[in-house]
């Protein structure tokens, strides 16, 4: 009796809310005009291939499409984890990931620091155009760029070394060791200048009086580095962590595969750059095993983004969300 | 002290006297920002120089920092290959038409979610943020644009990459911070619509933002050759970046090119093909260098420090 009493208030209550949210809803329809094809968008080309991950745990029925196909289980991922390419690309993914973030996570921050203690404006804001510059330059530019420039005969490596110890150096763009670096750094010298741009934008909210305050206390401008400016980016930093630690199973394949040789391919396959072959460009594309190895990847970057962003929420009051 | 004054003791930092340490440490400021610097310009310099010099000074290694020989012989046979201005209409023709399909989307989209009132605002929200933690995956959206017929079609290039969730961010954050909420209110009291809101109130006061997130898709297109190469088949659709990547990666100057020069053209290609590469370097990335400068005005503090805290 009581249940049902309970149930029949909550009911009119909601029913009342109800109402009131549909007058809400109807006093916004402007507002869900504006969504309308942003919505469809999304559902259309994000939301919908979501559901093609069924692939990953089926064979591949060229008349049946996707949703037809029969269903396997999960022999896909059985296949990937027991394959001698599961160990290489895996390993190649997180290795290179890792180093990335060692050298390039720092640089743009010590930078900032750097050009928020310069002192001539106008000269700051010439350095910040130039090193901004490459981050415009296309992938496809600046891989050429550096085959040109590293070419160990006639590329300014070269003939740098050629001119200081009078022969030729050894090449180091066909070696498989050499991929690594030259992936990690080139990518450090695009993007280290605008990475800067957004400790700038926190250096640059700091309050005046602070840096005032602790001149006046005889705090010198390396001691102020230490205790104002590195503090007040700290935030920033540590929302910029999260988000990278989060991809650390992401490598774009765009520039990998402009990178790639037969001769360092077994240091440059990565997860991405291996379900683009396995899936679009083998003689015989491999639907469902190259969108296993996908969703693989996938699941594993969803539970790395949000355990770090926990942690973060716990050891901190900073978080993506 | 104000910001002002702040500025114009930064701005003559002779009348300051340092200290011993604060010495030492502008020095080695200053000579680490000059050596990065140099190690950014360098290489562009290296390829510009390079370009404007000849064949042979290129393939010896004599250029240093400026052109040897000086010529501007590499730039009229770059000019002459065909598939450069077939490269250049359709780059342009994605751009353009791409970043106005993103504005279009993308300003339309962050306009509906700034609004605080409006409901189910948070799921819808929602439902943008988590396309950018999980994805369907390279084959799903392959298999996705071959069903909708958009395979080896402009379309593939332009409609696919609508909205990215990033700029949309900046936008909607741009909007909420930039045009109070009181000003929406007061509108509609007039009897403003939410359609005229947005074309004659909101738009208008928000160039900055616009500016901004119009270079980001533009060099976007600009600059991306996966999709092309994913989804064109005729040479005749491929962008800029697509021959860039037979010339420069691949080594390829394809046999049209051959076939308007004569024997010993040809012959001097090994020497010429290394130069040409600069210049179609420079041809290439210029325009898009450009456009920077032009918005540099608007990326202001407002518009970065949205795009972190949404």
């Amino acid at each position: 009796m009581n249940n049902i009493a309970a149930a029949t208030r909550s009911y009119t209550i909601r029913s009342s809310a109800g109402r009131k949210l549909g007058r809400r809803i109807l006093r916004h329809w402007q507002i869900y005009i504006f969504l309308l094809l942003p919505v469809a968008y999304l559902l259309l080309f994000h939301y919908y291939p979501m559901t093609g991950v069924q692939l990953a745990f089926k064979v591949f029925d060229y008349k049946k499409g996707i949703w037809g196909s029969p269903w396997i289980g999960f022999d896909n991922f059985v296949k990937f984890f027991h394959s001698h390419m599961f160990r290489r690309v895996v390993l190649n993914t997180i290795s290179i990931s890792f180093y990335s973030i060692f050298a390039g996570f720092p640089i743009p921050i010590l930078f900032a620091l750097l050009l928020n203690s310069f002192r001539h404006e106008r000269i700051k804001r010439a350095i910040q155009t130039i090193t901004y510059m490459p981050h415009f330059i296309s992938v496809v530019v600046l891989v050429g760029l550096l085959f040109q420039v590293l070419n160990s005969r006639s590329g300014l490596y070269g003939s740098l070394v050629n001119t200081i110890t009078g022969t030729y150096p050894k090449d180091i763009l066909g070696k498989a060791s050499g991929f690594i670096h030259l992936f990690v750094w080139s990518g450090i010298w695009q993007q280290f200048g605008w990475g800067s741009i957004i400790y700038l934008a926190a250096l640059s909210s700091v309050s005046p009086e602070l840096h005032e305050a602790a001149t006046i206390d005889g705090a010198s401008r390396f001691q102020r580095v230490i205790h104002i400016d590195i503090p007040s980016i700290l935030p920033t930093a540590v929302i910029m962590l999260i988000l990278r630690t989060g991809s650390i199973m992401t490598i774009g394949y765009e520039k990998v595969l402009l990178m790639q040789n037969t001769l360092n391919l077994a240091k440059s396959e990565v997860i991405s750059t291996y379900v683009y072959k396995v899936g679009l460009t083998a003689s015989i594309p491999d639907y469902p095993y190259a969108t296993a190895i996908g969703l693989f990847n996938s699941v594993i970057n969803l539970i790395l983004i949000s355990t770090v962003n926990a942690i973060a929420k716990r050891a901190g009051d900073t978080s993506l969300w | 002290m104000t910001a002002r004054t702040e500025k114009k003791m930064l701005a003559a930092p002779t009348k300051v006297k340092l200290s011993t340490s604060d010495r030492i440490y502008y020095t080695i400021v200053y000579t680490l920002i000059f050596f990065l610097t140099v190690i950014v310009i360098y290489p562009l310099i290296f390829v510009l120089s390079s370009s404007f010099s000849s064949g042979q000074a290129v393939t010896n290694g004599r250029v240093v920092l400026f052109p040897v020989e000086p010529s501007v012989m590499s730039y009229q046979k770059v000019f002459e290959y065909r598939v450069v201005w077939t490269g250049y209409r359709n780059t342009l023709m994605y751009t353009v038409a791409g970043t106005l399909w993103n504005i279009a989307m993308t300003v339309c989209a962050a306009y509906a979610l700034s609004r605080p009132t409006l409901p189910g605002r948070g799921w819808l929200t929602f439902l943008f943020a988590f396309t950018t933690l999980f994805s369907g995956g390279l084959i799903p959206s392959f298999l996705l644009i071959r069903d909708l017929n958009m395979y080896n079609t402009p379309w593939a290039l332009i409609v696919p990459g609508a909205i990215s969730v990033y700029n949309m961010v900046i936008t909607r954050t741009f909007f909420q911070n930039t045009i109070p909420h009181e000003l929406n209110e007061a509108a509609v009291v007039d009897g403003c619509s939410d359609f005229r809101f947005f074309f004659a109130i909101l738009l208008p006061l928000s160039k900055a933002v616009l500016a901004v997130i119009t270079l980001y898709y533009a060099v976007g297109h600009w600059n991306s050759y996966f999709p092309a190469m994913l989804y064109l088949n005729s040479r005749s659709l491929w962008p800029l970046q697509l021959f860039l990547r037979e010339i420069l990666i691949q080594n390829q100057f394809s046999t049209e090119m051959l076939s308007t020069m004569t024997d010993e053209e040809i012959l001097r290609l090994q020497g010429m093909s290394d130069l040409l590469k600069f210049a179609f370097i420079v041809v290439a990335t210029v325009p898009i260098l450009f456009v920077y400068p032009f918005i540099q005005k608007y990326f202001t503090k407002g518009v970065m420090i949205g795009s972190l805290k949404g």
